[in-house]
């Protein structure tokens, strides 16, 4: 079994393999990552660091791209949708 | 930390560590970084279930004597060197010699629905599901153009995806000759043979495209235009990409000249891969879409010329133009159906980051001008989806690179002297 890492995603906890990233495990939880400006949800498009669409709440801070962070152990995030 | 290479290298897919590899080989210090956790650029990308193949293991194995920089996002120049964003924050590094392997995104087209969660770019899904992204038992249809489609349908199945089908906008007699025309590329026919076999059961649709999708707040089915008319399909996820755009928005800052033939830029470079600026050099797909090997002889050309090395640079000039042809084969079969162009209605959003609709368009001629007045661009992504979907569909060129060329920190921007003050806190 690979090593897995723990975390919450608006406060529930998911666990996802060592190396997975923050878009990954928020995956498991919303597909709603985001609010666009008129307040229509919105999920990762690029999946590789372009679009921004990924952009949720990791520890504290703000518009961190989902797709482009490592999940790792005890890491809180929020969505915003 | 250092803070100054004799060479440094942007981007660490197969191009820059090939480059980085080369240069390091003749005893410089070298620099290779990334925006991304890890080494691997797009097509070597880690993948959290499955082994990479043994040649991207190799390659990485072998960056002995190369600083590998993870999470350093490039997001302006200056006289001194280069501004770095990292997670420990920002960071100067100057260089001798800079190399360019920037790479390429996917060109992602609107059209209705193609903003709720659960669409993605046809890449874009193969990234999400190697770094963990949730797609075992999943209904998942692909569309859009290209070899790339075949590939995420690979990875996608490997994960336990329920992969319904693939529609290629290309006619079934343009895919025919393609395939008839990679026999000039025996490596290349053996592979997507192999391909095909790996993917027999998922049907594989000519002529065919994705219209709309629908769904109540996340995806719920498709509307696919086939040569038989248009069939409904239910599902969980829809990954869609028209091919791959060169990422030239680092190069374009730098002041390197481009090439504007065709309708998206890409790196302007000689035969020994000098850009148009001294000591800056560019190898692999942002100087056009090339595919792995090209990416990897270009890198191997560009580290020796970054290093000084000039007659090991030419000696593999031919293996590449004979790769560089396979690009060329592929543009032309893969062209766009102009029918594409029509997708996105009035009402259609086009700027994601903004939410401007395509009909807020109308009558702009310049990229410009339609961002001060409707923001389109205006947003964190600046423009590479909708710039770059607007420059495809023939409205207007993307405008310009402008620092910084990713939203950064203020901390980070504190000091730059070339920001204009309408950018300042873009994507904060
Ligand atoms: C989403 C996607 C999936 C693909 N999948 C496949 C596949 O399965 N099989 C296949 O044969 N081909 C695939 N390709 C094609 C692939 O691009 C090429 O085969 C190959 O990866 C090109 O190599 P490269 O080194 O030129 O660029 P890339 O592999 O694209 O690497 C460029 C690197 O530069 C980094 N970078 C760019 N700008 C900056 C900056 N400002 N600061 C810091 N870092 C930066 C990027 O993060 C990236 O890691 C894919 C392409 C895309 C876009
Ligand atoms: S999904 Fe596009 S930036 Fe993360």
């Amino acid at each position: 079994m690979s090593p897995r890492v723990r975390l919450t995603v608006n406060g529930h906890p998911v666990d996802v393999p060592a190396g997975a990233s923050v878009a990954a495990a928020v995956a498991h939880v919303t597909l709603r990552f985001r609010r666009s400006v008129n307040d229509a949800p919105r999920a990762p498009l690029c999946g590789m660091g372009v679009c921004f669409e990924c952009r949720v709440q990791v520890d504290g801070i703000t518009h961190v791209r989902a797709c482009m962070t490592p999940a790792s152990e005890g890491m809180q995030v929020i969505t915003d949708a | 930390m250092r803070d100054h290479y004799d060479v440094l290298v942007i981007g660490a897919g197969p191009a820059g560590i090939s480059a980085a590899q080369t240069a390091a080989a003749h005893g410089v210090s070298v620099g290779l970084l990334d925006a991304q956790p890890r080494p691997g650029g797009q097509v070597w990308r880690h993948d959290v279930q499955h082994p990479l193949p043994r040649s991207a293991r190799t390659a990485m194995d072998h960056l002995r004597g190369v600083d590998f920089l993870a999470q350093h996002s490039v997001v302006a120049t200056e006289s001194a060197g280069l501004r770095l964003e990292t997670p420990q924050g920002a960071r100067l590094l100057s260089y001798g010699a800079l190399v360019l392997a920037t790479g390429a995104r996917e060109l992602l087209l609107p059209f209705p629905g193609w903003t709720l969660p659960g669409v993605t770019g046809a890449g874009g899904l193969q990234a999400l599901a190697k770094q963990g992204w949730p797609v075992a038992g999943k209904r998942v249809v692909i569309g859009g153009s290209g070899p790339l489609l075949l590939a995420a349908a690979d990875t996608l199945r490997k994960h336990g995806a329920r992969v319904f089908g693939i529609y290629e906008q290309a006619s079934a007699s343009t895919v025919r000759s393609f395939a008839w025309q990679l026999r000039h590329w025996p490596a290349r026919a053996w592979q997507a043979a192999g391909l095909r076999l790996r993917l027999a059961g998922i049907p594989y649709r000519l002529g065919s495209f994705v219209r709309k999708a629908h769904g109540d707040g996340s995806l719920q089915r498709v509307d696919i235009d086939t040569p038989h008319g248009v069939q409904t399909v239910e599902c969980d996820l829809l990954a869609v990409g028209y091919g791959l755009v060169p990422n030239t928005e680092l190069a374009s800052l730098l002041g390197c000249a481009l090439d504007h033939t065709d309708t998206h830029p890409r790196v302007r470079v000689d035969a020994l891969f000098r850009t148009s600026v001294a000591n800056v050099y560019a190898a692999g797909e942002s100087c056009g879409i090339g595919g792995l090997s090209v990416a990897r002889i270009e890198g191997a050309i560009a580290g020796h010329m970054a290093a000084g090395h000039i007659d090991d640079a030419g000696a593999l000039l031919m293996q590449r133009d004979s790769e560089r042809r396979f690009g060329a084969l592929l543009a032309k079969h893969f062209a766009l159906d102009p029918r594409l162009h029509r997708l996105a209605d009035d009402l259609t959003l086009v700027c994601r980051c903004e939410d401007v609709r395509m009909g807020e368009l109308t009558g702009f001629t310049d990229a410009r001008a339609a961002k001060l007045i409707t923001r389109c661009g205006m947003g964190a992504c600046q423009g590479r989806i909708c710039g770059t979907a607007l420059a495809e569909l023939g409205r207007f060129p993307r405008g310009g690179a402008r620092p910084p060329i990713f939203p950064a920190r203020l901390a980070t921007l504190a000091g730059l002297a070339n920001l204009p003050s309408d950018d300042a806190q873009r994507g904060s």
